[in-house]
């Protein structure tokens, strides 16, 4: 006897009593307890997405280059020559809250199995992180385990981690983020889409057994706020197994590439439920599943746990019968499982069978399709109902010594240099990478084109709560303006939503701000929204952290060679500030290290003016004006110029900078720079007041004038030149700073020093 | 000696379940004019003829116990032993190192480094020793900018026995400074007297820590001074081919 599920079962899944009576009518009757758990995990905001849906279809979501938009496992991009780039970015927050260094591996093993299920070869992936303040013990134990996660798991794919960002404020010390983006080469015409066919075709598990591991994720742990039961919660994260998730790679893309499958399902969130579902709706049929034919790691599993376990390393895939054969050989000779699960039926249902008894029989499309939305009333917060305006800047004091609040700048746990984390990550292999970490842009080609592909991922979390309309809108635009320093032209994005408790009107209304914000950007900038996760529930305590709607994007180069890195090169190049010379206290990194505040109007982005800047910008790369550019960000003016010199170290860039390893070369010297700034009253303002829309750029002297030309009336300000030795900044006759640029170099790498 | 172009050497990178850098090995080998190269399956048990084996690099086995330690019973290995017996030139890069060390064809062992944690640096290496197969197309003293990129690449090996490979010429490779000076500072895992690379007595089979197919192409990130190390290795079975 199949027993039946009430009321009382179903909240304790997490199910609402409406929920419960919908399920009730598409089942006709009580659900058993299988079909009760299947709705509890699709049902789920991780699953289900049923805060987020009514406000994402605000995205721009398809264009020229756009093959596959939102709904297939990773968004693609046609990049020329016939090869595509999926993409993807997912959250992993809640999982590494409990357990960083497991929680941030599978992270990573998630999303590159979304990257190989549609065929193609994960080239690259990047990770954005946040964390508390590090002066906690426990942020420094999160922050070591997640970025050790990484390194073990993506490492051992042989996946170069290319880029990322970290950033640490108190808003994440109780809910860290993370973020794992990857991204896969694929030829245009080998997109594989994750859609069940073919009435009496095979349902085959590849990959690792099914245990009890990561029961319950998508419902337990990623759609609810964290409390005082956070350390009950570890038995639900899932633990990776790199090693498997390598052969799984080899053997899949085998499998894809040669046409041996119909289609292919990775098992992410609720296991085997979300996947044999998504396939049979999408595809319009039905699919019996047996779950006794499972391969297991613990003998007594029962139905539902088999159909929820989170287990990793697993592949759903839909196999003609002829072609069994092939595909099993395939998965023998990467000794990986390859069980006959269940077949492809005309019935629409998505059926479980166990020993012969059906314990669950759901309407696949129903199931899929009908998951309640709800659009929560959104209310403006509190700290944001007066209408906020710019600080007035005589309430900060001018501090008496500049270059002493440039050093405190460059070495603010925000802006200092990451080398400590990124070189735990292998960035190199697979023989693509053009440009590497530390600078504003990764940058890889493509093997035998002359093409190559660009990745930079952004958002300033601060702004996002001071205005999460401006604040996402700067996001994109700020991800866009480090691709265009590097020279690649801005195509596609990929965001990772993350936010409080979409229940509270609050967050709903910071959303919906955020929403806004992108899409307005992505249809200035013309890079449309391909893929992306909404995380919610980031929460503990009641307390939300910052809304933090992360954007990845991808740029390309028609020819890579002319990619550009932001080190200043030569002495005696002219160093220009393009775009508006003003800088603002509020939001701004040394409004928050300098003056322990975070308040005010953040500046809002000019979208026209910022597709001119960015426009101009990729132009002068192309033509070879240039020798550096870089995005003038956290830290305003004089950190950006600190940057650009700490990264000359030696020839080639910032890849040389390391000086355990090299020493700068170029006689023995840095580079730094002398620059004057028009007379202001507040010149701090000037030299670290944040803006968007501003890049540095140096060009041969030669070059100025065409450099200027194809400026047009752009906001351009020639401040200086690269000297060797040390960075001086003066404001007519007065010095206001002046340091050797080794000494910034030393503060800039000192945070390790100041962790251990 | 014959006007004809010599024929291309043939390469073999041989592929473990979790090996990573073999499609790199695979790809900086057929850069070069004078190479083919092909694929050799763990589970096989001939070398198809090639003469010179590349261990690449990556996590074989998945590393789950000591690295190299499974790699080294997989069936292609007993042909690498025969092959090297016979004086086969056999080249092996980071697990590959590792796996030549556990298969007893290097001595010595790769161990966790002092940092504890996996390292992706640049590092400058210090050619020790010019006059083997893998390193002829270099002079004693040239410096060549590699990446390196491990968790267990720190060398060590019994007082005795380093002893006899220093006075044999075994330590090949070693990571210096900028001006060819090796230290403490340009020493990425903490490696016994700064070493990266060693070879057995007969001086033909290598190993090494850093990745010279990741430094082929001027083009990318990693620079081309790895080219000299693989160019050896066609020059040697080159001029072997052309003076039998």
């Amino acid at each position: 006897m199949t027993r039946r599920a009430d009321l009382a079962a179903a909240e304790a899944l997490g199910l609402t009593a409406e929920e419960y009576a919908k399920i009730c009518e598409i089942q006709g009757g009580e659900p058993t307890y299988v079909e009760l758990a299947i709705y509890s995990l699709m049902w789920s905001e991780h699953c289900s997405y049923k805060h987020s849906r009514p406000v994402l279809g605000r995205f721009p979501t398809s264009g020229p280059r756009i093959l596959q938009g939102p709904g297939e496992n990773a968004g693609v991009i046609d990049v020329g020559d016939g090869w595509a780039v999926a993409m993807k970015v997912e959250s992993h927050n809640h999982p590494s809250a409990v357990e960083p260094f497991q929680g941030a591996a599978t992270g990573v093993g998630g999303i590159v199995r979304d990257i190989f299920t549609m065929g193609a070869r994960p080239c690259v992936s990047l990770d954005s992180l946040r964390f508390g303040e590090l002066s906690e013990p426990r942020q420094r134990f999160l922050l070591d385990g997640v970025v050790g996660g990484i390194a073990h798991y993506g490492n051992c794919l042989g996946i170069p981690t290319v880029g990322g960002e970290i950033y640490f404020e108190p808003s994440y010390e109780g809910n860290c983020l993370v973020n794992a983006m990857s991204a896969g080469l694929i030829r245009a015409d080998d997109i594989v889409r994750a859609v069940a066919a073919g009435v009496g075709n095979h349902v085959v598990l590849i990959g690792s057994k099914t245990g009890r591991d990561g029961i319950g994720g998508a419902s337990v742990l990623a759609s609810q706020e964290f409390d005082e039961t956070l350390e009950e919660k570890r038995p639900s994260v899932q633990v990776g197994d790199p090693f498997t998730e390598k052969k799984l790679i080899e053997a899949c893309l085998e499998l894809l590439n040669d046409h041996h499958v119909v289609s292919m399902q990775d098992l992410g969130a609720a296991g085997l439920t979300s996947s044999s579902s998504e396939m049979a709706s999408k595809g319009f049929v039905g699919l019996d599943i047996h779950a006794d034919r499972v391969p297991l790691r613990e003998a007594d599993m029962e139905p539902w746990e088999i159909m929820i376990s989170e287990s990793q390393e697993r592949m759903l895939a839909i196999v003609e019968p002829a072609k069994l054969e092939t595909v099993q050989g395939i998965c023998e000779r990467w000794d990986l499982d390859c069980t006959v699960i269940g077949e492809v039926t005309d019935t629409k249902m998505l059926r479980i069978h166990w020993h012969g008894e059906v314990v669950g029989d759901i309407p696949a499309r129903r199931l899929a399709d009908e998951s309640p939305v709800i659009r929560t009333p959104s209310v403006k917060p509190d700290y944001l109902v007066d209408e906020p305006v710019a600080v007035d800047d005589a309430s900060y004091p001018p501090p008496k010594d500049l270059g002493a609040a440039l050093a405190e700048l460059l070495a603010a746990p925000n802006i200092a240099s990451k080398r400590w984390a990124w070189e735990q990550y292998d960035y190199i292999v697979q023989a693509n990478t053009v440009q590497i970490p530390g600078s504003d842009a990764a940058v890889l080609r493509i093997k035998g084109t002359g093409r190559g592909i660009a990745f930079a991922n952004d958002c300033n979390g601060r702004h996002c709560y001071l205005d999460p309309y401006r604040g996402a809108k700067a996001a994109v635009a700020e991800a866009a303006r480090n691709l265009s320093c590097a020279g690649a032209l801005p195509v596609a994005v990929t965001d990772c939503l993350n936010f409080g408790n979409p229940e509270k009107g609050e967050i709903y209304w910071q959303f919906e701000q955020a929403v806004e914000g992108i899409a307005e950007a992505c249809e200035a900038l013309d890079t449309p929204v391909v893929s992306g996760n909404v995380s919610f529930y980031n929460e503990s305590f009641g307390q939300a952290i910052y809304p933090t709607p992360m954007i990845g994007m991808l740029g390309i180069y028609d020819d890579v060679d002319i990619h550009l890195d932001g080190a200043f090169k030569d002495e005696g190049d002219v160093i220009v500030l393009l775009g508006p010379p003003a800088g603002f206290v509020d939001g701004s990194e040394y409004q928050k290290v300098h003056y322990g505040r975070v308040e005010g109007r953040v500046p809002d982005v000019d979208l026209a003016l910022e597709v001119r800047l960015q426009a101009a910008v990729r132009e002068a790369v192309a033509r070879r004006l240039l020798k550096s550019a870089h995005d003038c960000a956290e830290g305003g003016l004089a950190v950006a110029l600190a940057e650009s010199a700490i990264a000359s170290g030696a020839p080639g860039g910032a890849q040389w900078t390391d000086p355990a390893a090299a020493k700068p070369e170029r006689s023995g010297r840095w580079l730094g720079a002398d620059v004057t700034i028009g007379a202001v009253e507040r010149p701090d303002l000037a030299l670290f007041g944040e803006a968007p829309s501003r890049v540095v750029v140096t060009c041969a002297p030669g070059d100025l004038e065409a450099v200027h030309a194809l400026a047009g009336d752009l906001p351009f300000a020639v401040l200086g030149v690269v000297t060797g030795e040390s960075l001086r900044c003066t404001m007519g006759d007065e010095e206001l700073l002046a340091l050797p640029v080794s000494e910034l170099h030393g503060v800039y790498e000192s945070l390790p020093d100041r962790l251990a | 000696m014959s006007s004809a172009s010599p024929q291309p050497v043939r390469f073999g990178v041989v592929v473990f379940p979790g090996s990573n850098c073999d499609a790199d090995a695979h790809h900086a080998i057929s850069t070069f004019p004078g190479a083919t190269v092909d694929y050799l399956w763990h589970k096989d048990t001939d070398l198809k003829g090639v003469q010179a084996v590349v261990l690449p690099g990556g996590f074989s086995y998945g590393d789950y116990l000591r690295c190299g330690a499974i790699a080294r019973f997989s069936p292609i290995m007993q042909a690498v032993k025969d092959f090297a017996a016979d004086g086969g030139l056999v080249m092996g890069i980071c697990n590959g190192f590792q796996t030549l060390t556990e298969a007893g064809l290097l001595p010595g062992a790769l161990i966790r480094n002092t940092g504890l944690k996996f390292v992706c640096r640049y590092v400058n290496l210090r050619v020790e020793n010019a006059e083997t197969p893998f390193t002829r197309a270099c002079d004693e003293g040239d410096v060549l900018r590699i990446v390196v990129k491990h968790n267990e690449g720190n060398y060590t090996v019994d007082p005795e026995t380093l002893a006899a490979m220093k006075a044999n010429g075994q330590v090949v490779l070693r990571y210096c400074d900028a001006d060819g000076v090796p230290g403490d500072a340009a020493n990425p895992n903490g490696a016994v007297e700064h070493i990266a690379g060693i070879c057995n007595e007969t001086r033909n089979v290598f190993g090494m820590m850093p990745h010279p197919e990741n430094s082929v192409e001027a083009a990318l990130a990693g620079g081309a001074d790895g080219r000299r190390l693989f160019q050896s290795i066609i020059d040697t079975l080159t001029v072997a081919e052309v003076a039998s």
